[in-house]
């Protein structure tokens, strides 16, 4: 399983979100200084999910940082995300 | 240093400094695209502001994120409390929240660059 399938599987499963997009943009950060040059290190996440409601930013952040615990202590080096309760504006 | 030590000297930093920037690189050099945006807004609002290089030191790269509980680098704190790492900063600058905070706390920045 690739990891962007795995990653997408623990999140559909913990946050039942509505809108899950996952981008993964490690071939941008190919050649930094830190970039291992996997293919599997740089992700942007879009998260639209019921269980965001009434978490600030740092809460949400974090709880999907747990959720991707695993993936994080691996390949994935970078974890840019926008996550959104349903009904706020998509920025 | 020890992990103790590491907490101990991450303690000092952002008891010691209103706001402290835990990058890669330096405000003038980042070394990495994140870290870089943190910097450029910080610096747009003319925030005095403390950068520590984390690539300098790989017990404090690694001693933040356990400290903050956060896996990721940059990140962001002001008089003491964590604010979050990029995506965040970005978005309380586009939101203001990050002014309401600086104001809130009694940092100084320049209002003259921020539209009314």
């Amino acid at each position: 399983m690739s990891i962007e399938s795995q990653m997408r599987e623990k999140l559909l499963i913990a946050l039942e979100p509505t809108r899950l997009d996952i981008i993964n943009e490690s071939e941008l950060h190919a050649g930094h200084r830190s970039s291992p040059g996997t293919g599997n290190s740089h992700f942007r996440l879009l998260i639209v999910s019921p269980v965001f409601a009434g978490k600030s930013r740092v809460d949400r952040h974090r709880l999907v940082n747990t959720i991707l615990a695993d993936e994080l202590a691996g390949s994935v080096h970078a974890l840019a995300m926008k996550t959104y309760a349903p009904g706020e504006q998509l920025t | 240093m020890s992990s103790q030590d590491v907490n101990d000297w991450i303690r000092k930093q952002i008891a010691n400094h209103d706001v402290v920037l835990f990058m890669k690189g330096t405000k003038q050099f980042p070394q990495c695209g994140f870290s870089g945006q943190v910097a450029q807004i910080l610096g747009y609002l003319g925030v005095d502001y403390q950068d520590i290089n984390v690539l300098d030191d790989m017990s404090v790269r690694d001693g933040v994120k356990a400290f903050s509980n956060w896996p990721t680098i940059p990140q962001l704190y002001i008089k003491g409390e964590f604010q979050g790492g990029c995506d965040i900063v970005r978005e309380m600058f586009q939101d203001g929240s990050l002014m309401q905070v600086l104001d809130e706390k009694g940092i100084l920045y320049d209002k003259s660059k921020l539209m009314a």
